[in-house]
């Protein structure tokens, strides 16, 4: 069956809803309006304004309130519009949701799940489009899940939901509108291992999130010159599943990693010293990364796109590594 | 004791012209002299002496051209004796001159380029070097700046194992068909040869061998010398007396199942290591024993256990059209089963003809150890065994 990522994610929204009286969904404009991405559209005639909450603009108020929920033994999903509007939340996220476990000596889980949307490419300019999922994966005690595939979009919230620990979910906001086949009993998904979306033994393409698809683009373009490039997708940035990557690594003896975040203390930094620390007599070149320009992220169109990683470039990229390393 | 040598001018720089000497015999240098001229490809340079002391030989005349690296003068530091090198004695003679030589190999090989840079060598290049036993200092770099990386390394290896084996074979070659000649006059000097031989109808072995490729990848496909060498293995466990050896004047049949398996080397020449415990493995691990044996004996590599452990000898010549072995026993064994060619042939069964698919299988065997009826058993097992492939 097609569907698009919005309508998985929202199923999956549903469905944990159906599941467990627990579940409730709280944020921005998530009720009337039907969420500012349209994923909850629907959902407040279904489920009624007592488990579909609009909440005031105030980030920190209502993550805050939903670390107490979930300290009350509710299951709350909160949902903030974008990652550059969660820093509001930050003191929440990271004083409270990521610390009360070892703070309370094991005590107290915090079972919260977050969503919120991240990433550029809609002109929505520098306050709307930033892509920080790599700076919340140098939090301890709070997973990082970048859901790419409708499979992903459809699965990982109720693993996360299950999860007794903050779970934060990041949906690429160009996703929302990318089609694609889902199983009729697609469901829960691990969100514990990278996936091979594509195997090669040239060059290992890291990456995750909106970045996957370019990736897998320019895999098929290099594939015509004769470049057999593996794609993974990293789908949970904390914790990184090491020993996917470096298996790959360790085949190809080559790593390009595509990360929309920006390249300086970025998630592709980190990926690329775990390889340094554990792959490096496997490397057979120095790791490339590409990333997003370091600049606000521009709001006209043509910087926008110049400012992203881009098909062109992995390919270009791949190809200068494959090419002039060996 | 110093060697004033030619030095390096440069990365690319491979050899020097002497063009002249600031000093002669006897005359006291300083660190930082300039005592010689060298003319390079990048123009005429003056070079500095790098210890004090006394010039006490010069070793190559004005005009030479040497590679770098090459001794050009000894200093004595202060303090030493007066000597002169052993080899050098009498009058120095000037070193050969590279323009008349040829390339430089035939003199002083070259030090390593001066290490004002560290090498630049991939991390896996550096692993892989020395998981082939290649020596990485060795390896010519075509990586960025020069880099070494695993595909330099891979082409360093192929060059050294193709050096190696050119010069193994050539000498070896000689000397393998010493051995097998002496193992053979041997034999047929003091082994009592006596030939069985039977045909057998394959349809059933093939007709199963292709329904059980099917099911297998290309790579995991079974050979039909494969069902040979574990019918052989199965037939000694009936006739044990054809297993092991004729030494110090006596029957030693052996327990354990080894068998030979003769591999003819490409550039003549052959080979039968041994597949230990035949009779133990299944047919799978056979044809993976078998291939890594072929490779081995065909890369040289075969260890010591393989060399000297066969219980028995399988010889195939089928694939080249015979169609039966009358082989010679290779000594201390007792025999030698030989399989020539299958081919469609003729076969009367049950008072009718038809076309089957037949090979002929041939024993060869020492007397001294066993008679023919213990060979006729044997190849009745044989027959048995092959022709109920499920059971191998």
């Amino acid at each position: 069956m097609e569907v698009t990522y919005r309508e998985a994610m929202r199923e999956a929204i549903r469905e944990a809803l159906q599941k467990d009286d627990r579940v409730f969904l709280m944020g921005e404009d998530v009720g009337r309006y039907g969420g500012c991405f349209a994923v909850s559209k629907g959902l407040l005639e279904e489920f009624g304004p007592e488990r579909i909450r609009d909440t005031p603009l105030s980030e920190a108020a209502f993550v805050g309130a939903g670390i107490g929920a979930a300290l009350g033994g509710m299951r709350p999903i909160v949902e903030i519009m974008t990652v550059n509007f969660s820093l509001l939340a930050l003191d929440q996220i990271v004083n409270n949701a990521a610390t009360y476990l070892h703070m309370s000596g094991g005590q107290f889980h915090v079972p919260l799940v977050i969503r919120m949307a991240t990433g550029g490419g809609k002109q929505l300019a520098a306050q709307h489009s930033h892509s920080l999922e790599g700076w919340y994966a140098h939090i301890p005690g709070i997973k990082i899940v970048t859901p790419a595939t409708i499979e992903d979009a459809r699965g990982m919230l109720a693993t996360a939901l299950a999860d007794p620990d903050p779970v934060l979910i990041f949906e690429n906001s160009t996703l929302y509108n990318r089609k694609g086949q889902l199983a009729p009993e697609a469901g829960a998904v691990d969100i514990e291992r990278a996936r091979v979306h594509r195997a090669g033994r040239d060059v290992s393409l890291l990456t995750y999130g909106a970045s996957l698809f370019k990736s897998l683009d320019a895999a098929a373009a290099l594939a015509e010159e004769g470049i057999e490039a593996e794609v993974i997708d990293l789908r949970t940035l904390r914790p990184l599943d090491d020993e996917t990557f470096i298996g790959s690594v360790t085949r190809t003896h080559r790593a390009v990693i595509v990360d929309e975040g920006w390249r300086s203390g970025s998630i592709s930094a980190e990926i690329s010293a775990r390889l340094m620390e554990k792959a490096f007599y496997e490397l057979d070149g120095p790791v490339e990364r590409i990333c997003s320009a370091e600049v606000p992220m521009p709001y006209a169109s043509h910087l926008e796109q110049a400012a992203l990683p881009n098909v062109e470039r992995i390919v270009s990229t791949v190809r200068n590594v494959v090419r002039t390393h060996g | 004791m110093g060697e004033f040598r030619m030095p390096s001018l440069g990365a690319d720089m491979e050899a020097g012209t002497l063009l002249l000497w600031k000093v002669q015999p006897g005359d006291r240098v300083k660190r930082g002299d300039i005592i010689a001229e060298v003319a390079t490809d990048k123009g005429d340079i003056e070079i500095e002496v790098f210890e004090d002391g006394v010039v006490e030989q010069i070793l190559v005349e004005p005009g030479s051209k040497v590679p770098v690296g090459t001794p050009l003068a000894v200093i004595r530091s202060d303090g030493e004796q007066v000597s002169v090198p052993a080899e050098s004695a009498g009058p120095a003679a000037p070193q050969r001159a590279l323009s008349e030589m040829g390339p430089p190999t035939e003199l002083q090989p070259p030090p390593r380029p001066a290490a004002d840079r560290r090498p630049r060598i991939s991390p896996a290049a550096r692993k892989l070097a020395s998981d082939l036993g290649v020596d990485i200092d060795t390896v010519r770099g075509t990586g960025p700046g020069g880099a070494v990386q695993r595909a330099d390394v891979e082409r360093a290896a192929e060059t050294k194992g193709a050096l190696r084996e050119v010069s193994e074979r050539a000498t070896d070659r000689t000397g393998m068909r010493r051995s097998i000649a002496a193992a053979m006059a041997r034999s047929n000097r003091e082994i009592p040869h006596y030939y069985l031989a039977t045909s057998i109808d394959l349809s059933a072995t093939l007709s199963w061998l292709e329904t059980e490729n099917e099911k297998r990848s290309i790579k995991e496909r079974l050979l039909p010398a494969i069902l040979m060498v574990k019918a052989v293995a199965k037939a000694l466990g009936a006739v044990p007396e054809l297993n092991g050896y004729w030494s110090e004047d006596r029957h030693q049949p052996q327990e354990s199942i080894h068998i030979g398996f003769a591999v003819s080397l490409r550039e003549g020449g052959l080979i039968a290591p041994a597949i230990h415990h035949a009779d133990r493995k299944s047919l799978d691990e056979l044809m993976e024993a078998m291939r890594g044996l072929i490779e081995r004996t065909r890369a040289g590599r075969l260890r010591s256990s393989e060399m000297t452990d066969a219980t028995i000898t399988v010889t195939n010549l089928g694939d080249l059209g015979v169609e039966a072995v009358y082989g010679v026993i290779n000594p201390p064994q007792l025999a030698l089963v030989g399989f020539g060619k299958i081919t469609d042939r003729p076969w009367a069964e049950n008072g009718a003809v038809g076309v089957r698919p037949v090979v002929t299988a041939t024993l060869a065997a020492d007397h001294r150890a066993t008679d023919g009826r213990q060979g006729a058993q044997f190849l009745e097992a044989l027959k048995r065994h092959l022709q109920e492939p499920a059971s191998l």
